[in-house]
């Protein structure tokens, strides 16, 4: 048995520099990102093999998932742009040119290929090098956290390190999270669908049968967070998987969201959350430093707004820009994330 | 001890891989690509760093780092993202060289 998984590790650690390469050998985009996603379900494998069970749920919902579906849907936008362009010129042989060139130039200049590589092979050694040299501390913060558990509130050691030993960590992550939607809204407004776009049977009926049973898996991963692997962001990204279906399958529910409604969810986790972080202050204590025994409420409260902002968010951030202006036509709008929380009131 | 010696280096050639990407390839949305694949190799060779053995328990800190870490480089994939698209809609291109065929001069502001 023992040697089973040994070899397993060895084929798993083999793959994931191998896709990473291939991927970025690729010349065709598409193909890469497919390989991308891939790489990040084998990630997803390694960080169970690692013993890390949280990191395998994030990575596998957040890093293969919902990543690549951003790049999906960038990938397409971008064709779409060129579209226009290729049509000017010859058809199909742009594509072509621009993905080739790292080859070509590498023919050109292979003094400068050379160098490159030596370089970065020398940097790479004396990274590893310097990994070598690091101080291993045996178990490093494990007895200590493991030794605070006690007053953390919760019994998953991540969880605990999360939103109470660390709190201030996830707090700002969240600011992060907020300010990339800000970001991607301040940039760019979500295109107009295009009319008449109607889900086929198939995925209409599987939007119909997967979004509940998402909420409530969203729902589970929350709320088991506190004893085992889970909480708030894996909770957060099944959510936002579920919106990003839903914008996928061009759903009524979905247009209809105010936008209001919208950016009241996107503020409400990182506001929450500080209000809290602030709150504990008002007792006499540091920033996040929850009052007596009441740490496993306010860490459940808290996992429990973020989890919604998280969703919201990211699919917020696969829609790809802020919501057409409220003067537009209401049937164009195409703001769904919204509807994912709205489900989750009703369920 | 040996499988985990053996997955740093895998992080480290993930790294490694991501960084020649990042400064060869010429599409933005490759390099984007590359930089993901870098901050996955830094995530590896963490959580190798945090892995217990029979007698040392498991350091649940790196853990919530990477945690932590996955949630942010999603948010700048997709901000970079955007702005991909944006540099592809004002110069029509998401290149940072331009090809000097067809007489389409030099460089391309990306």
């Amino acid at each position: 048995m023992m040697d089973v998984m040994g070899f397993f590790d060895i084929v798993l650690a083999l793959a994931l520099p191998w896709l990473g390469w291939r991927l970025l050998a690729s010349s065709d985009l598409f193909r890469a990102v497919v390989l991308f996603i891939s790489l990040g379900l084998l990630m997803s494998l390694t960080w169970v093999r690692l013993q890390a069970p949280d990191v395998a749920l994030a990575e596998a919902a957040i890093g293969a998932g919902l990543t690549g579906a951003l790049f999906l849907s960038a990938l397409r936008r971008l064709e779409r742009l060129s579209e226009s362009e290729r049509r000017l010129e010859h058809a199909g042989k742009r594509e072509e040119d621009e993905t080739i060139p790292p080859e070509k130039r590498r023919r050109a200049k292979p003094v400068a290929y050379v160098l490159s590589l030596f370089l970065l092979v020398v940097f790479v050694l004396l990274l590893g090098w310097s990994l070598g040299q690091t101080p291993g501390a045996k178990g490093g913060l494990g007895p200590a956290v493991a030794g605070q558990m006690g007053q953390s509130g919760v019994q998953s050691q991540v969880t605990a390190v999360l939103l109470n030993f660390r709190g201030y960590d996830t707090l700002l992550e969240m600011m992060v999270l907020f300010l990339a939607a800000l970001g991607v809204w301040s940039l760019t407004r979500v295109r107009q669908t295009q009319q008449g776009e109607v889900p086929g049977p198939v995925l209409a009926t599987l939007v119909r049968l997967l979004v509940p049973l998402m909420i409530i898996v969203a729902g589970y991963l929350v709320w088991i967070g506190s004893s085992r692997a889970g909480g708030a962001f894996q909770g957060g990204a099944v959510l936002a998987a579920a919106g990003v279906l839903l914008l996928l399958a061009n759903v009524t529910v979905v247009r209809q969201v105010p936008a209001g409604l919208l950016r009241w969810a996107l503020v409400l986790g990182p506001l929450l959350f500080l209000l809290t972080a602030v709150a504990c202050m008002g007792g006499g204590g540091n920033l996040l430093e929850y009052p007596g025994q009441s740490a496993g409420v306010w860490i459940l409260f808290i996992e429990s707004a973020t989890a919604v902002s998280i969703g919201v968010t990211l699919a917020a951030l696969y829609a790809g820009g802020r919501p057409p202006a409220p003067s537009a036509p209401e049937k164009d709008n195409e703001e769904g994330p919204g509807s994912g929380v709205d489900k989750g009131g009703k369920a | 001890m040996n499988t985990l010696f053996l997955y740093t280096m895998s992080g480290l050639a993930l790294f490694a891989i991501g960084l020649h990407g990042l400064i060869r390839s010429s599409h933005l949305l490759r390099k984007i690509l590359a930089a993901n694949l870098m901050s996955s190799g830094v995530f590896l060779i963490m959580i190798v760093g945090a892995c217990g053995t029979d007698q040392v328990m498991i350091d649940p800190v790196p853990h919530a780092m990477v945690l932590t870490g996955i949630v942010v480089s999603v948010s700048t994939t997709a901000v970079a993202l955007v702005l991909v698209c944006l540099v592809q809609e004002t110069t029509n291109r998401a290149l940072l060289w331009q090809k000097r065929k067809r007489g389409q001069g030099g460089r391309t502001d990306a």
